[in-house]
């Protein structure tokens, strides 16, 4: 093992403000120089009350936005002055989304649903189907290859997503409230999955304002206010 | 994302919503039928006045006694020429371009075969008339060179006239029937013809003579109309002012005589078949507009409804480039699709319409047709289109 590992993710004093003086109005400082950094293999945990700045680092994290002062590093690269098309790519590779809505394309297939950030990479049809049916595998559903959201349970469409997720071997797997659509036991077997995919070598950040969630997460960044105000666990710092 | 997987996005966008995309295109599919029949309608039309003047032979030209107007048929006749048919011979030898010069003889006669009697003109005309005239022989044959030259009494006669004189099975060829003035024999019938013929008169209803026997049986002094072919139809300018010239020499003023070229007639129609043919095509692209309104409008809907699925598109890596693709491809698609849909329908029912009159689908307005569709396709389908590329994915993703 390395001495020194790259971090997965770098914030360096990331600031994030919102609105503009410009005509009158007020700016916002939905976050204020946040520093922390995310090592390859970790579990983390995000939590806060709501309004406190979550969301922000959510979207910073998951290359949708840019910070206002500071900077970001996903795997070493700093990302705050890249073009649009370049973040787009390095989310494509990176990057694996979970969202609380599954966010699933209606009338798709799951196999489709796998595939598609495999197609925004510009891989081939039949390597793309080979390895959107491996992930299914991997999480489950085989058997559900060809139905579409509206026949599968809240469970299963959102393991469809985390397999979307995996499909591109992202260097972080990014998940918001993950389990909030979910009755108790389906999102623990969610939890759990997150667990085994932690297990495997995956570096997983769970945005969360369930303390319950937030147990399973060996190490928790808790935000209040737009600033970082603990982070317990951290073995590396 | 390549090419080819923007065009499957597009595809599956339009499966997924069946009955609106059918619904959407709709507007393309009348726009484009209705430009490619009313062309089709337009160019028959032109094509078949064409053909008529064509078999009048287009490097014709008619002199008519009087100042003829277009519309009084038949032109020229009950007015007394105030030329003869020395003037028709002197014509003839005026020289290039003038290659032949036939002075017609037109007179209102009964003709009779044993107790049966029936009105009918009697033309006087030459060899070169059959062509001339677009007929057909039905029976016998028709007046030859040698006939002409020596005056001999026999004629052709119309489908009408052969059946109102003969019975059923009964050989009209080789009769003499008996005609105002003289007698006649029989060498031909003509195959009955719908519409009109020269002058705007039946031929169906006609007796034609070498128009040497028809002088002498006739005692015309003066010819219903002249027929000057020159060598050529570029030739034709510099033959009728010879002709012209001719007649102010003796004296004549343009209220004395017509000169009627037919290209000159058929030109000035067929620019006027071509007015009403994009005039009217003009009205039918006016629906290929409300069509693309209509994909534009669907298409806003669309990238409203689904926002969502724009938020997640550029999470998982799409561009801004992707997005305003997927969409611009998306409305391209489907007016193409209506597009052809549409050739196929304004074809068919041109097809269907031939059996009645002549339609002719020419290449240009298919083509036509189909890049107007497109275009709309481009124009109606980019405002939505950057629309959703702009979309912030944020927002995007957290759109109810």
């Amino acid at each position: 093992m390395k001495a020194k590992e790259m971090p997965v993710v770098k914030f360096d004093k990331v600031c994030r403000y919102y609105g503009s003086t410009d005509n009158g109005g007020e700016i916002v400082k939905a976050m204020c120089e946040v520093s922390f950094q995310i090592t390859k293999g970790e579990f983390v945990a995000v939590t806060g009350p709501s309004g406190s700045g979550k969301s922000t680092l959510l979207h910073l994290i998951g290359l949708l936005d840019r910070p206002s002062e500071g900077e970001i590093y996903i795997d070493g690269v700093a990302v705050s002055k890249m073009a649009d098309a370049r973040l787009a790519k390095l989310r494509n590779e990176k990057i694996g989304f979970i969202f609380q809505q599954f966010n699933l394309l209606p009338k798709t297939s799951s196999l489709k649903q796998v595939e598609l950030p495999l197609v925004y990479a510009g891989i081939g049809a039949a390597k793309r189907r080979e390895m959107a049916r491996s992930e299914l595998e991997s999480v489950g559903l085989l058997d559900k290859l060809n139905n579409r959201p509206s026949q599968l349970s809240g469970g299963q469409q959102q393991r469809v997503a985390i397999a979307r997720a995996m499909v591109t071997k992202p260097a972080l797997l990014l998940a918001d409230e993950p389990t909030g659509n979910l009755d108790s036991k389906s999102g623990a077997a969610i939890l759990e999955l997150f667990e085994r995919l932690h297990e495997g070598g995956v570096t997983v950040v769970i945005v969360t304002h369930d303390r319950d969630v937030a147990a399973h997460a060996p190490r928790r960044l808790v935000i209040k206010d737009g600033e970082l105000v603990e982070d317990k666990g951290n073995g590396h710092g | 994302m390549d090419t080819v997987e923007l065009f499957k996005t597009a595809g599956v966008a339009i499966r997924t919503n069946k009955t609106r995309s059918v619904l959407t295109t709709l507007g393309i599919i009348i726009g484009v039928a209705s430009v490619i029949l009313l062309v089709a309608v337009g160019n028959g039309l032109q094509a078949y006045v064409t053909g008529e003047f064509e078999a009048l032979g287009a490097n014709r030209v008619m002199v008519m006694p009087g100042k003829v107007k277009f519309g009084s048929a038949p032109p020229g006749f009950g007015v007394e020429a105030k030329f003869d048919f020395e003037d028709v011979e002197k014509i003839g030898k005026l020289g290039s371009p003038i290659s032949e010069v036939l002075g017609m003889v037109v007179r209102a006669v009964t003709v009779k075969y044993m107790n049966k009697s029936v009105d009918a003109w009697v033309a006087g005309v030459n060899q070169g008339y059959l062509k001339l005239g677009n007929l057909e022989i039905a029976r016998g044959r028709f007046i030859s060179e040698d006939m002409v030259r020596r005056s001999q009494m026999g004629g052709v006669i119309g489908a009408d006239i052969s059946e109102k004189l003969f019975r059923r099975g009964e050989e009209p060829v080789g009769k003499e029937i008996d005609i105002t003035g003289g007698k006649i024999k029989v060498i031909g019938v003509l195959e009955k013809k719908g519409g009109l013929g020269v002058g705007g008169s039946d031929e169906n209803s006609y007796v034609l003579l070498p128009v040497t026997a028809a002088r002498k049986l006739t005692g015309a002094k003066t010819p219903a109309m002249v027929m000057v072919s020159m060598e050529n139809t570029e030739s034709i300018p510099v033959g009728v002012k010879k002709v012209k010239d001719y007649f102010y020499r003796r004296g004549l003023t343009d209220d004395d005589f017509t000169v009627m070229e037919p290209k000159e007639l058929l030109s000035s129609i067929s620019s006027l078949l071509g007015v009403v043919t994009g005039a009217l095509s003009g009205i039918a692209a006016i629906s290929l507009v409300v069509g693309g309104i209509g994909i534009a409008n669907i298409m806003l809907v669309s990238v409203t409804e689904r926002t969502r699925e724009i938020g997640l598109r550029k999470a998982l890596g799409g561009t801004k480039r992707d997005i305003l693709l997927q969409f611009l491809i998306e409305a391209v698609v489907l007016s193409v699709v209506g597009g052809m849909i549409g050739v196929g329908i304004g074809w068919g029912l041109s097809l269907v319409l031939s059996r009645f009159i002549q339609t002719s689908v020419t290449g240009w307005s298919v083509g036509l047709a189909f890049g107007i569709s497109a275009a709309v396709g481009i124009i109606s389908g980019l405002a939505p289109a950057i629309r959703a590329g702009r979309l912030d994915p944020i927002e995007a993703l957290r759109y109810e």
